[in-house]
Protein backbone atom coordinates (compact mmCIF):
# COMPACT_ATOMS: atom_id res chain seq x y z
CA UNK A 1 0.00 0.00 0.00
CA UNK A 2 1.31 3.15 -0.73
CA UNK A 3 2.04 5.64 2.63
CA UNK A 4 0.85 9.21 1.85
CA UNK A 5 2.97 12.00 3.59
CA UNK A 6 1.91 13.73 6.75
CA UNK A 7 1.28 16.83 5.21
CA UNK A 8 -1.35 15.35 2.72
CA UNK A 9 -3.06 13.83 5.48
CA UNK A 10 -3.19 17.04 7.35
CA UNK A 11 -4.63 18.38 4.39
CA UNK A 12 -7.34 15.54 3.89
CA UNK A 13 -8.06 15.97 7.51
CA UNK A 14 -8.99 19.67 7.02
CA UNK A 15 -11.16 19.22 3.92
CA UNK A 16 -13.15 16.82 5.77
CA UNK A 17 -13.68 19.00 8.41
CA UNK A 18 -14.30 21.50 6.44
CA UNK A 19 -16.89 19.50 4.91
CA UNK A 20 -18.62 18.67 8.10
CA UNK A 21 -18.18 22.22 9.29
CA UNK A 22 -20.46 23.34 6.19
CA UNK A 23 -22.71 20.62 6.81
CA UNK A 24 -23.70 22.10 9.74
CA UNK A 25 -24.06 25.66 8.70
CA UNK A 26 -26.00 25.11 6.21
CA UNK A 27 -28.32 22.73 7.78
CA UNK A 28 -28.78 24.45 10.33
CA UNK A 29 -29.88 27.71 8.67
CA UNK A 30 -33.33 25.78 7.03
CA UNK A 31 -35.69 23.91 7.99
CA UNK A 32 -33.28 20.54 9.12
CA UNK A 33 -31.62 18.05 7.13
CA UNK A 34 -29.93 14.52 7.46
CA UNK A 35 -26.67 15.77 9.76
CA UNK A 36 -25.71 11.88 10.81
CA UNK A 37 -24.85 10.06 7.25
CA UNK A 38 -23.48 13.26 6.20
CA UNK A 39 -21.22 13.87 8.90
CA UNK A 40 -20.14 9.99 8.97
CA UNK A 41 -19.60 10.28 5.22
CA UNK A 42 -17.08 13.06 5.41
CA UNK A 43 -13.62 11.93 5.71
CA UNK A 44 -14.90 9.17 2.61
CA UNK A 45 -15.46 12.02 0.48
CA UNK A 46 -12.69 13.99 1.36
CA UNK A 47 -10.74 11.52 0.29
CA UNK A 48 -12.63 10.67 -2.93
CA UNK A 49 -12.78 14.63 -4.10
CA UNK A 50 -9.57 15.39 -2.81
CA UNK A 51 -6.96 12.63 -3.58
CA UNK A 52 -8.40 9.54 -5.13
CA UNK A 53 -10.89 11.09 -7.87
CA UNK A 54 -9.58 11.77 -11.27
CA UNK A 55 -11.79 14.67 -12.42
CA UNK A 56 -11.34 18.05 -13.69
CA UNK A 57 -14.17 20.57 -12.21
CA UNK A 58 -13.15 23.00 -14.87
CA UNK A 59 -14.66 20.53 -17.37
CA UNK A 60 -17.53 18.47 -15.20
CA UNK A 61 -18.41 15.95 -18.28
CA UNK A 62 -15.21 15.03 -19.39
CA UNK A 63 -15.43 11.74 -20.57
CA UNK A 64 -12.29 9.84 -18.71
CA UNK A 65 -13.34 11.28 -15.08
CA UNK A 66 -13.87 9.03 -12.40
CA UNK A 67 -17.61 8.78 -11.71
CA UNK A 68 -19.03 9.33 -8.24
CA UNK A 69 -22.76 8.57 -7.67
CA UNK A 70 -24.04 8.93 -4.33
CA UNK A 71 -26.49 6.56 -4.06
CA UNK A 72 -27.55 7.55 -0.36
CA UNK A 73 -28.21 11.07 -1.69
CA UNK A 74 -30.11 12.52 1.07
CA UNK A 75 -26.64 13.66 2.41
CA UNK A 76 -26.07 15.26 -1.09
CA UNK A 77 -25.14 18.32 0.88
CA UNK A 78 -22.00 16.85 2.17
CA UNK A 79 -21.21 16.03 -1.60
CA UNK A 80 -21.75 19.53 -2.46
CA UNK A 81 -19.75 21.23 0.15
CA UNK A 82 -16.67 18.64 -1.65
CA UNK A 83 -17.92 19.70 -5.10
CA UNK A 84 -17.97 23.34 -3.98
CA UNK A 85 -14.28 23.54 -2.37
CA UNK A 86 -13.07 21.47 -5.37
CA UNK A 87 -14.12 23.97 -7.68
CA UNK A 88 -17.53 23.32 -9.08
CA UNK A 89 -18.88 26.09 -7.97
CA UNK A 90 -18.69 28.73 -5.11
CA UNK A 91 -19.27 27.25 -1.92
CA UNK A 92 -21.47 30.35 -0.85
CA UNK A 93 -23.25 29.62 -3.72
CA UNK A 94 -24.17 26.07 -1.43
CA UNK A 95 -24.72 28.30 1.45
CA UNK A 96 -27.05 30.94 -0.09
CA UNK A 97 -29.26 28.53 -2.26
CA UNK A 98 -29.62 25.59 -0.21
CA UNK A 99 -33.48 24.50 -0.07
CA UNK A 100 -34.50 27.52 -1.62
CA UNK A 101 -37.38 27.64 -4.41
CA UNK A 102 -35.92 26.15 -7.60
CA UNK A 103 -32.60 25.51 -6.20
CA UNK A 104 -29.85 23.43 -8.06
CA UNK A 105 -28.64 21.92 -4.19
CA UNK A 106 -31.64 20.71 -1.59
CA UNK A 107 -32.06 17.59 0.55
CA UNK A 108 -31.28 15.46 -2.52
CA UNK A 109 -29.93 15.49 -5.87
CA UNK A 110 -29.98 16.00 -9.41
CA UNK A 111 -27.55 15.61 -11.90
CA UNK A 112 -28.94 17.92 -14.66
CA UNK A 113 -28.80 20.88 -12.03
CA UNK A 114 -25.77 20.37 -9.92
CA UNK A 115 -22.09 21.07 -11.49
CA UNK A 116 -20.18 17.56 -11.23
CA UNK A 117 -22.84 15.18 -9.82
CA UNK A 118 -23.03 12.45 -12.65
CA UNK A 119 -26.70 10.83 -11.12
CA UNK A 120 -29.30 11.75 -9.68
CA UNK A 121 -30.21 10.24 -5.92
CA UNK A 122 -32.59 10.33 -3.10
CA UNK A 123 -34.55 7.07 -3.34
CA UNK A 124 -32.71 4.24 -2.18
CA UNK A 125 -31.14 1.31 -3.78
CA UNK A 126 -30.83 2.80 -6.89
CA UNK A 127 -27.16 4.06 -7.01
CA UNK A 128 -25.87 0.51 -7.51
CA UNK A 129 -27.23 -0.03 -10.65
CA UNK A 130 -26.68 2.99 -12.37
CA UNK A 131 -23.03 2.41 -11.53
CA UNK A 132 -23.16 -0.99 -13.24
CA UNK A 133 -24.49 0.55 -16.42
CA UNK A 134 -21.83 3.22 -16.22
CA UNK A 135 -19.14 0.72 -15.36
CA UNK A 136 -20.21 -1.63 -18.61
CA UNK A 137 -20.35 1.47 -20.91
CA UNK A 138 -16.68 2.34 -19.22
CA UNK A 139 -15.28 -1.36 -20.35
CA UNK A 140 -17.07 -1.19 -23.80
CA UNK A 141 -15.39 2.43 -24.44
CA UNK A 142 -11.96 0.70 -23.57
CA UNK A 143 -11.73 3.35 -20.98
CA UNK A 144 -9.97 3.36 -17.38
CA UNK A 145 -12.43 5.34 -15.62
CA UNK A 146 -13.28 4.29 -12.24
CA UNK A 147 -16.73 4.27 -10.94
CA UNK A 148 -17.50 4.84 -7.21
CA UNK A 149 -20.67 4.62 -5.65
CA UNK A 150 -21.54 5.29 -2.07
CA UNK A 151 -24.24 3.52 -0.76
CA UNK A 152 -25.32 3.48 3.01
CA UNK A 153 -26.43 0.99 5.71
CA UNK A 154 -30.36 1.17 4.08
CA UNK A 155 -29.37 0.78 0.65
CA UNK A 156 -27.83 -2.80 1.66
CA UNK A 157 -32.10 -3.32 2.87
CA UNK A 158 -33.13 -2.64 -0.86
CA UNK A 159 -33.61 -6.16 -3.18
CA UNK A 160 -32.91 -3.64 -6.31
CA UNK A 161 -28.82 -2.93 -4.50
CA UNK A 162 -28.26 -6.95 -4.19
CA UNK A 163 -29.34 -7.56 -7.77
CA UNK A 164 -26.91 -4.77 -9.17
CA UNK A 165 -24.13 -6.26 -6.81
CA UNK A 166 -24.90 -9.61 -8.57
CA UNK A 167 -24.83 -8.53 -11.73
CA UNK A 168 -21.05 -6.11 -10.97
CA UNK A 169 -19.92 -9.67 -10.42
CA UNK A 170 -21.20 -11.39 -13.46
CA UNK A 171 -20.03 -8.65 -15.46
CA UNK A 172 -16.61 -8.88 -13.84
CA UNK A 173 -16.69 -5.30 -13.43
CA UNK A 174 -13.49 -4.48 -12.03
CA UNK A 175 -13.92 -1.06 -12.73
CA UNK A 176 -16.70 -0.40 -10.46
CA UNK A 177 -16.12 0.03 -6.30
CA UNK A 178 -18.68 0.26 -3.59
CA UNK A 179 -18.13 1.84 -0.87
CA UNK A 180 -20.76 1.42 2.48
CA UNK A 181 -20.76 4.16 4.41
CA UNK A 182 -21.90 1.75 7.09
CA UNK A 183 -22.71 3.96 10.38
CA UNK A 184 -24.56 1.27 11.72
CA UNK A 185 -27.99 3.79 12.17
CA UNK A 186 -31.20 4.06 9.92
CA UNK A 187 -34.11 6.22 10.51
CA UNK A 188 -35.39 4.63 13.30
CA UNK A 189 -32.22 3.26 15.11
CA UNK A 190 -29.51 0.17 14.69
CA UNK A 191 -29.60 -1.31 11.28
CA UNK A 192 -29.09 -4.84 13.50
CA UNK A 193 -31.64 -4.45 14.93
CA UNK A 194 -34.00 -3.28 12.54
CA UNK A 195 -33.17 -5.52 9.86
CA UNK A 196 -29.67 -7.21 10.27
CA UNK A 197 -26.58 -6.80 7.85
CA UNK A 198 -24.09 -8.51 9.39
CA UNK A 199 -22.09 -10.97 8.19
CA UNK A 200 -22.06 -8.14 5.38
CA UNK A 201 -18.75 -8.24 4.48
CA UNK A 202 -19.46 -12.36 3.78
CA UNK A 203 -21.97 -11.47 1.78
CA UNK A 204 -19.95 -9.55 -0.96
CA UNK A 205 -17.42 -12.32 -1.01
CA UNK A 206 -20.72 -14.67 -0.97
CA UNK A 207 -21.58 -12.35 -4.00
CA UNK A 208 -17.99 -12.66 -5.67
CA UNK A 209 -16.74 -9.75 -4.76
CA UNK A 210 -13.57 -8.66 -2.73
CA UNK A 211 -14.46 -7.02 0.22
CA UNK A 212 -12.23 -4.80 2.56
CA UNK A 213 -13.50 -3.64 5.92
CA UNK A 214 -12.09 -0.50 7.37
CA UNK A 215 -12.00 2.49 9.53
CA UNK A 216 -13.99 5.23 7.95
CA UNK A 217 -12.77 7.89 10.31
CA UNK A 218 -9.01 6.65 9.74
CA UNK A 219 -7.71 8.79 6.54
CA UNK A 220 -4.53 6.88 6.31
CA UNK A 221 -6.31 3.76 6.12
CA UNK A 222 -9.30 5.10 3.95
CA UNK A 223 -7.07 7.12 1.10
CA UNK A 224 -4.58 3.61 1.22
CA UNK A 225 -7.73 1.39 0.81
CA UNK A 226 -9.17 3.68 -2.31
CA UNK A 227 -6.40 3.80 -4.15
CA UNK A 228 -5.78 0.10 -3.45
CA UNK A 229 -8.60 -0.82 -6.15
CA UNK A 230 -9.21 -3.07 -7.68
CA UNK A 231 -8.43 -5.36 -5.02
CA UNK A 232 -8.34 -8.26 -7.78
CA UNK A 233 -8.52 -8.03 -11.44
CA UNK A 234 -11.43 -8.75 -12.58
CA UNK A 235 -13.70 -8.59 -9.66
CA UNK A 236 -15.63 -5.33 -8.00
CA UNK A 237 -14.05 -3.82 -4.80
CA UNK A 238 -16.30 -2.54 -1.91
CA UNK A 239 -14.85 -1.13 1.10
CA UNK A 240 -17.28 -1.54 3.98
CA UNK A 241 -16.39 1.78 5.81
CA UNK A 242 -17.11 1.50 9.78
CA UNK A 243 -18.36 4.83 10.53
CA UNK A 244 -20.19 6.58 13.14
CA UNK A 245 -23.36 8.44 12.74
CA UNK A 246 -22.88 12.27 13.64
CA UNK A 247 -18.94 11.84 13.75
CA UNK A 248 -17.74 14.94 15.11
CA UNK A 249 -20.16 16.11 17.35
CA UNK A 250 -20.85 14.80 20.42
CA UNK A 251 -24.61 15.00 20.96
CA UNK A 252 -25.36 13.75 17.20
CA UNK A 253 -22.78 10.84 17.37
CA UNK A 254 -24.61 7.61 17.29
CA UNK A 255 -27.80 8.70 17.92
CA UNK A 256 -30.35 7.90 15.52
CA UNK A 257 -32.57 11.51 16.08
CA UNK A 258 -29.95 13.51 14.05
CA UNK A 259 -30.71 10.95 10.98
CA UNK A 260 -32.88 13.76 10.14
CA UNK A 261 -32.87 16.80 12.94
CA UNK A 262 -33.38 20.23 13.09
CA UNK A 263 -30.57 22.14 14.97
CA UNK A 264 -30.92 25.15 17.11
CA UNK A 265 -29.07 28.26 16.99
CA UNK A 266 -26.87 27.07 20.37
CA UNK A 267 -26.95 23.78 18.73
CA UNK A 268 -25.78 24.67 15.93
CA UNK A 269 -22.50 27.11 17.13
CA UNK A 270 -21.84 24.15 19.70
CA UNK A 271 -21.64 21.87 17.29
CA UNK A 272 -19.49 24.23 14.85
CA UNK A 273 -17.15 24.45 17.97
CA UNK A 274 -16.75 21.35 18.40
CA UNK A 275 -15.64 20.43 14.87
CA UNK A 276 -13.42 22.86 15.24
CA UNK A 277 -11.43 22.22 17.98
CA UNK A 278 -12.09 18.19 17.79
CA UNK A 279 -13.67 15.81 20.55
CA UNK B 1 -58.40 -13.54 -45.26
CA UNK B 2 -56.64 -10.43 -43.89
CA UNK B 3 -53.21 -10.38 -43.84
CA UNK B 4 -51.41 -10.27 -40.06
CA UNK B 5 -47.85 -10.25 -38.84
CA UNK B 6 -45.53 -10.73 -36.00
CA UNK B 7 -45.51 -7.42 -34.02
CA UNK B 8 -42.16 -9.32 -32.19
CA UNK B 9 -40.58 -9.88 -35.14
CA UNK B 10 -41.15 -6.73 -36.82
CA UNK B 11 -39.96 -4.83 -33.88
CA UNK B 12 -36.26 -7.23 -33.54
CA UNK B 13 -36.11 -6.67 -37.11
CA UNK B 14 -36.29 -2.52 -36.89
CA UNK B 15 -34.23 -3.01 -33.37
CA UNK B 16 -31.54 -5.10 -35.67
CA UNK B 17 -31.77 -2.09 -38.32
CA UNK B 18 -30.98 1.09 -35.95
CA UNK B 19 -28.29 -1.54 -34.01
CA UNK B 20 -26.17 -1.27 -37.43
CA UNK B 21 -26.67 2.31 -37.64
CA UNK B 22 -25.83 3.86 -34.26
CA UNK B 23 -23.40 2.20 -32.29
CA UNK B 24 -24.56 3.79 -29.64
CA UNK B 25 -27.68 1.41 -29.58
CA UNK B 26 -27.34 -1.06 -26.65
CA UNK B 27 -29.81 -3.80 -26.27
CA UNK B 28 -30.84 -4.71 -22.70
CA UNK B 29 -32.88 -7.47 -21.50
CA UNK B 30 -33.90 -9.50 -18.26
CA UNK B 31 -33.87 -13.09 -19.39
CA UNK B 32 -36.41 -12.42 -22.72
CA UNK B 33 -33.88 -12.58 -25.22
CA UNK B 34 -36.18 -15.46 -26.85
CA UNK B 35 -39.51 -13.77 -26.25
CA UNK B 36 -38.41 -10.86 -27.88
CA UNK B 37 -36.57 -12.57 -30.76
CA UNK B 38 -33.52 -10.88 -30.45
CA UNK B 39 -31.05 -13.41 -30.71
CA UNK B 40 -29.76 -11.87 -33.72
CA UNK B 41 -28.92 -8.61 -32.23
CA UNK B 42 -27.06 -10.05 -29.68
CA UNK B 43 -25.32 -12.23 -32.50
CA UNK B 44 -24.30 -9.42 -34.60
CA UNK B 45 -23.70 -7.03 -31.50
CA UNK B 46 -22.58 -8.95 -28.71
CA UNK B 47 -20.34 -6.57 -27.36
CA UNK B 48 -23.78 -4.25 -26.88
CA UNK B 49 -25.96 -7.00 -25.99
CA UNK B 50 -26.46 -7.50 -22.00
CA UNK B 51 -28.96 -9.83 -20.62
CA UNK B 52 -28.84 -8.78 -16.56
CA UNK B 53 -31.34 -11.92 -15.63
CA UNK B 54 -34.92 -11.77 -14.24
CA UNK B 55 -33.76 -8.13 -11.97
CA UNK B 56 -36.23 -5.68 -13.67
CA UNK B 57 -35.08 -2.70 -11.43
CA UNK B 58 -31.24 -3.29 -12.36
CA UNK B 59 -31.98 -3.60 -15.78
CA UNK B 60 -33.51 -0.41 -15.98
CA UNK B 61 -31.07 1.30 -13.63
CA UNK B 62 -28.35 -0.08 -15.95
CA UNK B 63 -29.91 1.48 -18.80
CA UNK B 64 -29.63 4.88 -16.84
CA UNK B 65 -26.04 4.28 -15.72
CA UNK B 66 -25.34 3.88 -19.62
CA UNK B 67 -27.19 6.39 -21.19
CA UNK B 68 -25.49 8.70 -18.74
CA UNK B 69 -22.04 7.72 -21.07
CA UNK B 70 -24.07 8.70 -24.11
CA UNK B 71 -25.54 5.28 -25.06
CA UNK B 72 -28.84 4.21 -25.99
CA UNK B 73 -29.60 1.40 -24.31
CA UNK B 74 -32.91 -0.32 -25.76
CA UNK B 75 -34.61 -2.04 -22.59
CA UNK B 76 -37.00 -4.91 -23.24
CA UNK B 77 -39.21 -7.02 -20.69
CA UNK B 78 -43.02 -7.37 -20.48
CA UNK B 79 -44.95 -4.11 -20.36
CA UNK B 80 -46.36 -5.06 -16.82
CA UNK B 81 -42.61 -6.10 -15.39
CA UNK B 82 -41.38 -2.89 -17.07
CA UNK B 83 -44.47 -0.72 -15.58
CA UNK B 84 -44.67 -1.65 -12.49
CA UNK B 85 -41.60 -3.70 -10.73
CA UNK B 86 -39.52 -0.84 -12.33
CA UNK B 87 -41.55 1.77 -12.29
CA UNK B 88 -39.72 3.79 -9.79
CA UNK B 89 -36.46 3.18 -11.40
CA UNK B 90 -38.10 3.94 -15.01
CA UNK B 91 -39.49 7.89 -13.29
CA UNK B 92 -36.55 8.77 -11.23
CA UNK B 93 -33.42 7.26 -12.95
CA UNK B 94 -34.79 7.62 -16.21
CA UNK B 95 -37.27 10.60 -16.85
CA UNK B 96 -36.24 12.40 -13.92
CA UNK B 97 -32.68 13.26 -15.65
CA UNK B 98 -34.33 12.93 -18.96
CA UNK B 99 -32.08 10.01 -20.10
CA UNK B 100 -32.17 8.49 -23.18
CA UNK B 101 -33.18 5.67 -22.63
CA UNK B 102 -35.83 3.46 -25.00
CA UNK B 103 -38.22 1.33 -23.43
CA UNK B 104 -39.59 -2.09 -25.09
CA UNK B 105 -42.75 -3.24 -23.69
CA UNK B 106 -44.07 -6.66 -24.89
CA UNK B 107 -47.22 -8.15 -23.78
CA UNK B 108 -49.25 -4.61 -23.34
CA UNK B 109 -52.88 -5.02 -22.93
CA UNK B 110 -54.47 -8.16 -22.54
CA UNK B 111 -52.42 -9.73 -25.41
CA UNK B 112 -50.72 -12.73 -23.82
CA UNK B 113 -54.49 -13.93 -23.40
CA UNK B 114 -53.33 -17.30 -21.50
CA UNK B 115 -51.01 -15.20 -19.34
CA UNK B 116 -53.94 -14.42 -16.78
CA UNK B 117 -53.73 -11.06 -15.26
CA UNK B 118 -50.10 -11.52 -13.78
CA UNK B 119 -48.91 -10.95 -17.68
CA UNK B 120 -51.58 -8.45 -18.63
CA UNK B 121 -50.89 -5.12 -18.60
CA UNK B 122 -54.11 -2.80 -18.45
CA UNK B 123 -52.58 0.32 -16.34
CA UNK B 124 -49.17 0.74 -18.16
CA UNK B 125 -50.68 3.87 -19.77
CA UNK B 126 -51.97 5.51 -16.86
CA UNK B 127 -48.67 5.04 -15.45
CA UNK B 128 -46.63 6.29 -18.14
CA UNK B 129 -48.75 9.26 -18.95
CA UNK B 130 -48.14 10.33 -15.70
CA UNK B 131 -44.53 10.16 -15.43
CA UNK B 132 -43.16 13.93 -16.67
CA UNK B 133 -40.67 13.76 -19.88
CA UNK B 134 -42.11 10.32 -20.94
CA UNK B 135 -42.55 9.70 -24.95
CA UNK B 136 -45.21 6.91 -25.22
CA UNK B 137 -45.45 5.36 -28.48
CA UNK B 138 -48.10 2.77 -29.28
CA UNK B 139 -48.17 1.56 -32.79
CA UNK B 140 -51.34 0.00 -34.69
CA UNK B 141 -49.64 -2.77 -36.29
CA UNK B 142 -46.37 -4.66 -37.07
CA UNK B 143 -45.17 -2.29 -39.89
CA UNK B 144 -45.98 0.67 -38.01
CA UNK B 145 -44.13 -0.97 -35.09
CA UNK B 146 -40.59 -0.91 -37.36
CA UNK B 147 -41.41 2.52 -37.86
CA UNK B 148 -41.83 3.67 -34.28
CA UNK B 149 -38.18 1.91 -33.67
CA UNK B 150 -36.66 3.64 -36.36
CA UNK B 151 -38.32 7.04 -34.53
CA UNK B 152 -37.84 6.07 -31.31
CA UNK B 153 -33.82 5.67 -32.35
CA UNK B 154 -33.58 8.81 -33.35
CA UNK B 155 -35.70 10.80 -30.97
CA UNK B 156 -33.93 12.28 -27.62
CA UNK B 157 -35.35 11.34 -24.42
CA UNK B 158 -37.02 8.39 -22.64
CA UNK B 159 -39.46 6.76 -24.80
CA UNK B 160 -41.72 4.23 -23.98
CA UNK B 161 -43.00 2.01 -26.90
CA UNK B 162 -45.89 -0.75 -26.41
CA UNK B 163 -46.58 -3.26 -27.94
CA UNK B 164 -48.46 -6.94 -28.33
CA UNK B 165 -47.25 -10.75 -28.71
CA UNK B 166 -48.67 -12.38 -31.01
CA UNK B 167 -49.70 -11.83 -34.83
CA UNK B 168 -51.52 -9.38 -35.88
CA UNK B 169 -54.03 -7.48 -38.22
CA UNK B 170 -51.77 -5.63 -40.45
CA UNK B 171 -53.14 -1.76 -41.14
CA UNK B 172 -50.57 -0.70 -43.09
CA UNK B 173 -49.02 -1.83 -46.87
CA UNK B 174 -45.16 -2.67 -46.52
CA UNK B 175 -43.66 0.63 -47.52
CA UNK B 176 -46.54 2.76 -47.65
CA UNK B 177 -46.50 6.19 -47.24
CA UNK B 178 -47.46 7.19 -43.74
CA UNK B 179 -44.45 8.65 -42.03
CA UNK B 180 -44.18 8.05 -38.50
CA UNK B 181 -43.74 11.48 -36.65
CA UNK B 182 -44.02 11.29 -32.82
CA UNK B 183 -46.39 12.95 -32.20
CA UNK B 184 -48.45 13.25 -34.67
CA UNK B 185 -51.80 11.09 -35.54
CA UNK B 186 -52.48 9.11 -38.67
CA UNK B 187 -55.82 9.92 -40.43
CA UNK B 188 -56.79 6.93 -41.74
CA UNK B 189 -59.84 7.71 -43.58
CA UNK B 190 -62.27 10.61 -43.84
CA UNK B 191 -65.54 10.58 -42.18
CA UNK B 192 -68.23 13.68 -41.25
CA UNK B 193 -70.33 12.45 -38.45
CA UNK B 194 -68.65 10.69 -35.79
CA UNK B 195 -64.44 9.95 -35.30
CA UNK B 196 -63.11 7.19 -34.09
CA UNK B 197 -59.83 7.65 -32.39
CA UNK B 198 -57.61 4.12 -31.68
CA UNK B 199 -54.18 3.35 -30.81
CA UNK B 200 -52.41 0.40 -31.16
CA UNK B 201 -54.36 -3.28 -31.92
CA UNK B 202 -57.55 -1.28 -32.11
CA UNK B 203 -57.09 0.79 -35.34
CA UNK B 204 -57.40 -2.18 -37.35
CA UNK B 205 -60.87 -2.80 -35.13
CA UNK B 206 -61.48 1.12 -35.54
CA UNK B 207 -61.23 0.74 -39.14
CA UNK B 208 -63.64 -2.28 -38.70
CA UNK B 209 -65.85 -0.51 -37.27
CA UNK B 210 -66.00 2.33 -39.78
CA UNK B 211 -66.83 -0.51 -42.21
CA UNK B 212 -70.34 -1.68 -39.88
CA UNK B 213 -70.97 2.25 -39.66
CA UNK B 214 -71.10 2.61 -43.58
CA UNK B 215 -73.31 -0.59 -43.61
CA UNK B 216 -75.73 2.27 -41.78
CA UNK B 217 -75.19 5.48 -44.19
CA UNK B 218 -72.94 6.59 -40.90
CA UNK B 219 -69.75 8.12 -42.38
CA UNK B 220 -67.02 7.87 -39.53
CA UNK B 221 -63.49 8.82 -39.89
CA UNK B 222 -60.63 6.85 -38.26
CA UNK B 223 -57.58 8.42 -37.07
CA UNK B 224 -54.42 6.28 -35.74
CA UNK B 225 -52.97 8.23 -32.73
CA UNK B 226 -49.91 6.22 -32.33
CA UNK B 227 -48.43 8.75 -29.63
CA UNK B 228 -50.27 8.71 -26.69
CA UNK B 229 -47.79 11.12 -25.00
CA UNK B 230 -47.67 14.23 -26.26
CA UNK B 231 -50.91 13.72 -27.69
CA UNK B 232 -52.15 15.51 -30.99
CA UNK B 233 -54.38 17.83 -30.13
CA UNK B 234 -55.17 19.86 -32.83
CA UNK B 235 -56.54 16.13 -34.77
CA UNK B 236 -58.29 15.75 -31.97
CA UNK B 237 -59.90 18.87 -31.72
CA UNK B 238 -60.29 19.18 -35.51
CA UNK B 239 -62.39 15.81 -35.02
CA UNK B 240 -64.41 17.11 -32.34
CA UNK B 241 -65.53 20.04 -34.21
CA UNK B 242 -65.96 18.70 -37.65
CA UNK B 243 -67.80 15.68 -36.88
CA UNK B 244 -69.17 16.33 -33.07
CA UNK B 245 -68.97 13.16 -31.88
CA UNK B 246 -65.85 10.72 -30.70
CA UNK B 247 -65.48 7.47 -29.80
CA UNK B 248 -61.63 6.10 -28.58
CA UNK B 249 -60.64 2.74 -28.40
CA UNK B 250 -57.76 1.08 -26.09
CA UNK B 251 -56.17 -2.27 -25.72
CA UNK B 252 -56.24 -1.08 -21.78
CA UNK B 253 -58.26 0.73 -18.59
CA UNK B 254 -60.54 3.20 -20.09
CA UNK B 255 -60.01 4.57 -16.40
CA UNK B 256 -56.96 6.70 -16.72
CA UNK B 257 -55.83 5.63 -20.05
CA UNK B 258 -56.15 6.42 -23.89
CA UNK B 259 -59.45 7.27 -23.91
CA UNK B 260 -59.06 9.80 -20.73
CA UNK B 261 -55.95 11.58 -22.43
CA UNK B 262 -58.64 12.06 -25.22
CA UNK B 263 -61.13 13.32 -23.37
CA UNK B 264 -59.06 15.72 -21.26
CA UNK B 265 -58.38 17.47 -24.75
CA UNK B 266 -61.85 17.39 -25.71
CA UNK B 267 -63.20 18.41 -22.57
CA UNK B 268 -61.18 21.48 -22.38
CA UNK B 269 -61.32 22.90 -26.13
CA UNK B 270 -64.37 21.36 -27.92
CA UNK B 271 -66.77 19.50 -25.85
CA UNK B 272 -68.85 17.15 -27.26
CA UNK B 273 -70.42 13.79 -27.11
CA UNK B 274 -67.89 10.69 -26.34
CA UNK B 275 -67.78 7.29 -25.73
CA UNK B 276 -64.32 5.40 -24.46
CA UNK B 277 -64.26 1.40 -25.37
CA UNK B 278 -61.68 -0.63 -23.77
CA UNK B 279 -60.98 -2.98 -20.77
CA UNK B 280 -64.08 -1.65 -17.85
CA UNK B 281 -61.45 -1.53 -14.74
CA UNK B 282 -61.32 -5.41 -14.36
CA UNK B 283 -58.88 -7.82 -14.32
CA UNK B 284 -59.48 -10.48 -17.20
CA UNK B 285 -58.86 -13.73 -16.33
CA UNK B 286 -56.95 -15.95 -18.95
CA UNK B 287 -58.30 -17.69 -22.38
CA UNK B 288 -56.61 -17.38 -25.94
CA UNK B 289 -56.45 -13.91 -27.25
CA UNK B 290 -58.83 -13.70 -29.25
CA UNK B 291 -61.27 -15.00 -27.50
CA UNK B 292 -60.31 -12.83 -24.67
CA UNK B 293 -60.62 -9.62 -26.79
CA UNK B 294 -64.59 -10.99 -27.73
CA UNK B 295 -65.16 -11.41 -24.27
CA UNK B 296 -64.25 -7.93 -23.53
CA UNK B 297 -65.64 -5.95 -26.08
CA UNK B 298 -62.43 -5.17 -28.38
CA UNK B 299 -63.89 -5.37 -31.42
CA UNK B 300 -65.14 -3.92 -34.02
CA UNK B 301 -68.59 -4.31 -33.27
CA UNK B 302 -68.29 -3.26 -30.10
CA UNK B 303 -66.65 0.24 -31.17
CA UNK B 304 -69.70 0.66 -33.69
CA UNK B 305 -72.05 0.07 -31.09
CA UNK B 306 -70.80 2.81 -29.28
CA UNK B 307 -70.68 5.37 -31.86
CA UNK B 308 -74.20 4.70 -32.60
CA UNK B 309 -74.37 5.44 -28.66
CA UNK B 310 -72.59 8.88 -29.14
CA UNK B 311 -74.54 9.86 -32.03
CA UNK B 312 -78.02 8.86 -30.31
CA UNK B 313 -76.70 10.96 -27.17
CA UNK B 314 -75.83 14.32 -29.49
CA UNK B 315 -79.05 13.91 -32.08
CA UNK B 316 -80.88 13.76 -28.37
CA UNK B 317 -78.76 17.26 -27.38
CA UNK B 318 -79.57 18.47 -30.35
CA UNK B 319 -83.66 17.97 -30.05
Amino acid sequence: METLSQEKISFLKGKAKTIRKNVVEVLSQTSGGHFGGALSAADLLAALYFEVMKIDPQNPSWPDRDRFILSKGHISVAKCAALAYAGYFPYEDLLAKYNRLGSPYGMHEDMTKIKGCDMTAGSLGHGLSAGVGMALAGKYDKKDYRVFVMIGDADLQEGSTWEAIMAAAHFKLDNLICIVDRNQIGVDGFTEELMGLEPLAQKFQDFRWQPKEIDGHNMEQVVATMKAVPFAPGSPSAIIANTIKGKGVSFMENNHHWHFGVATKEQAEAALAELEKGI
Amino acid sequence: MEKTANPVQAYAKALLEVGGEDERIFCLTADLMHPFMIEDFALKYPDRFINVGVAEQNLMGIAAGMATCGKIPFVHTYTPFMTMRSCEQMRTDVCYPFLNVKMAGMCSGINMGVGGATHHSVEDIAILRAIPNMTLLSPADPIEIGRAVHAAAKHIGPTFIRFGRVPSPLVYEEGSDHPFIIGKSITLRDGRDVSLLATGLMVHRALGAAELLAKDGISARVINIHTIKPIDQSAIIKAAKETGAIVTAEEHNIMAGFGSAVAEVVVEECPVPMRRVGIEDTFCGLGPTEEMYQKWGLTAEKIAQAAREVLQVRSATKA
